[in-house]
């Protein structure tokens, strides 16, 4: 992206041929995708696609606002890029370039039709940068926004002006409405528009001629297009395109589809924990790759100052404890021990190649920080916390609630420093 | 609301295959290398090129071709309402970037390295397809420059209303809710170079629209040419050959 060549010459060359003789330097067929990972993340809303190298982040927020006044029964619906240097040398801090406001535009154009909202914001975080970010960048917004619960709020009826948002503990958050889901293929083009690869890497973004992005929909509907100039093609060709995006939009909108779903059936299992058991908690472990002590241990702490003291937090975990202390029983073993038992076999029920992520539910009053320490280096972060579970039901006795408060303290602390 | 009536006529009398006029002048900003106005309708748009020149900016400098830039901005006045618009604002600025994009396609920055092209598009009415009127009068403005190109660009929009498709969508018919195609083409190679569209459209039904925009565009590219030869034949006279 820019006007600046990095590439020497030699490696355009050999980039350019390789390609006439329909070869691509990663190995690809023309027509082929990379490998494609999403993760559905530790909050609803929230998302991370890996398209190759390409590393991107969507987080959906919503907010009560006043509509326009021509158009009373929708919401809106903006889309922020940003595009920090640590993806890329060439983009720079601040205000954001132009491919970032184009990224921005296209996804918002492909996306905008969608869906009736409610003040949306959809913020886009470009981690790394290997190439074809738009099309990671619409699967992240629309795996965020597949996923995204917005609270539901009530209008009083004396004088309808007052608008009551009820926390998710009280009422169930909605998930937004979307009617379709527009995925993005793009294509370049090389040799003056006769030859199209999809899902060009970084290397060959930078020697092609031109790119022409289509967002598409399994109901064979073009939702946008964009070719921003460049190379001239055939019109002809551009049919081409579009006929094999939506046979590839298909198949991306089936994992996509894939991972919300089991993400939505965590969810559920994890609500129907919630009511039921009395000193349960759901913390969302760290991916495995994140997997280190510190993280760990504020999630710990966190749960049990979210344990002991019913009060929310707006930076916290999303569930708090609401009227249930007096059943609390700290020191009841066997609910803790069968509840980690129960989930620890659920994460083999997923699939590992679409989601990372790991719901785990603990149903300690406490911890001990050693504890914690001697099972975080697995890798899958289920059994770590099974063994630490075990580990401290013996070690229970000792302590006491003094203790808890006091290192709750701390813990809480930490967080904050970490959010 | 009814774009085409039962008779096939649009809102303001058009047929649904039928252009608005077109005018276009060339020669209006006295200090530019080049410079056009280009009317479609309503929409009137201003570019003025300055160029080739050394580069401002030394870190910009490109070796082997010329570094073209492009500003697209509109007039508070242009719009119904007077809108004061900020100068980087997001709608602004990815037209400009698709507009150089576009004129890339078309110049022949090989043969000017180590130079700068400036294009300077300014938005005086705008009533639809103020980006394909820019594209349409940066050719003539450029032609007007003299700066080498290897076809001319040509530009045009088509929407799909009331299961019609229209030729050069206006701003009403442009904020109607439906599609809206915005396709570029170089004309002699038959070539597309720029092709937009917001909104949802079936598969057939783009191919359609698709079809009209680039006979419209080609219908534009004929009025462009005899534009030109007409300036070249005053200019002539004007050295007395």
């Amino acid at each position: 992206m820019g006007n600046v060549s990095r590439m020497t010459v030699n490696e355009r060359k050999f980039i350019e041929t390789a390609i006439l003789n329909d070869l691509r330097i990663d190995g690809r067929r023309p027509f082929n995708y990379r490998p494609l990972t999403i993760k559905l993340g530790r909050e609803d809303g929230s998302s991370e696609v890996h398209l190759g190298q390409t590393h991107v982040m969507a987080y959906v927020t919503a907010q009560l606002s006043q509509p326009y006044r021509d158009r009373p029964n929708e919401g809106s619906f903006s889309v922020f890029s940003e595009f920090s240097p640590m993806a890329d040398p060439l983009f720079e801090i601040g205000r954001p370039g132009e491919s970032a406001i184009e990224l921005g535009r296209v996804i918002d154009r492909g996306l905008r039709e969608s869906k009736a909202i409610d003040a949306v914001r959809l913020d886009i975080h470009i981690l790394d940068n290997g190439g074809n970010l738009i099309d990671a960048a619409n699967i992240a917004a629309l795996s965020a926004l597949s996923t995204f619960r917005r609270p539901e709020c009530t209008v009083s009826e004396d004088d309808g002006q007052e608008v009551t948002i009820h926390p998710p503990e009280t009422r169930e958050p909605l998930p937004l409405i979307i009617h379709h889901l527009p995925v993005a293929i793009t294509f370049a083009f090389f040799n003056e528009g006769n030859i199209l690869v999809i899902d060009p890497s970084n290397h060959e973004e930078i020697v092609s001629g031109g790119r022409m992005t289509v967002s598409i929909n399994t109901n064979s509907e073009i939702c946008a297009i964009q070719k921003a100039g460049g190379e001239g093609v055939m019109s002809g060709v551009v049919m081409q395109c579009m006929r094999i995006a939506s046979m590839k939009a298909a198949d991306i909108t089936k994992e996509i589809k894939n991972s919300v779903e089991i993400f939505d059936n965590e969810r559920t299992l994890r609500k129907i924990k919630r009511h039921s058991e009395v000193a349960t908690l759901e913390i969302d472990v760290p991916d495995s790759s994140m997997n280190e002590t510190s993280q760990l241990h504020h999630i710990t702490g966190l749960k049990n100052h979210t344990d002991l003291i019913p009060k929310s937090e707006p930076n916290t975990i999303s569930q708090v404890f609401i009227g249930q202390a007096s059943n609390w029983d700290p020191y009841s073993m066997k609910t803790s021990s069968h509840l980690s038992k129960h989930f620890v076999a659920s994460p083999s029920t997923l699939s590992p190649s679409h989601v990372n992520r790991v719901v785990e539910t603990i149903s300690l009053p406490k911890l001990e920080k050693n504890q914690t320490e001697n099972t975080t280096m697995d890798n899958d972060g289920v059994i770590s916390m099974a063994v630490e579970t075990s580990s401290v039901t013996k070690t229970k006795n000792m302590l006491t609630l003094k203790d808890a408060v006091d290192k709750k303290r701390k813990m809480k602390k930490k967080m904050k420093n970490v959010k | 609301m009814e774009f085409v009536n039962l008779q096939g006529i649009r809102l303001d009398g058009r047929r649904p295959k039928e252009l608005r006029q077109l005018c276009a002048e060339i020669g209006v900003v006295s200090k530019a290398d080049g410079s056009a106005a280009f009317e479609m309708g309503n929409t009137r748009v201003i570019a003025a090129v300055f160029g080739p020149r050394a580069v401002q900016n030394r870190s910009q400098k490109i070796a082997n071709r010329a570094l073209v830039r492009c500003e697209y901005s509109m007039a508070k006045f242009s719009t119904g309402d007077r809108v004061r618009r900020p100068k980087g604002d997001r709608r602004s600025m990815e037209i400009s970037l698709v507009i150089r994009q576009t004129m890339e396609a078309c110049i022949m920055t090989q043969l000017m390295p180590n130079s700068q092209i400036d294009i300077c598009l300014q938005v005086l009415q705008a009533d639809g397809g103020t980006r394909s009127a820019c594209i349409n009068a940066a050719t003539l403005a450029l032609a007007d420059a003299g700066i080498p190109m290897c076809d001319i660009v040509v530009s045009c929009s088509a929407g799909y209303l009331n299961t019609t498709p229209l030729l050069d969508l206006n701003y009403i018919e442009d904020s109607g809710g439906g599609p809206d195609v915005t396709v570029g083409i170089l004309a002699k190679m038959n070539k597309v170079t720029l092709l937009q569209m917001d909104n949802k459209l079936p598969f057939d039904t783009f191919e359609k629209v698709m079809q009209l925009a680039i006979d419209g565009c080609e219908a534009i590219s004929k009025y462009i040419r005899e534009v030109l030869l007409e300036n070249t034949k005053q200019l002539e006279y004007r050295r007395g050959l």
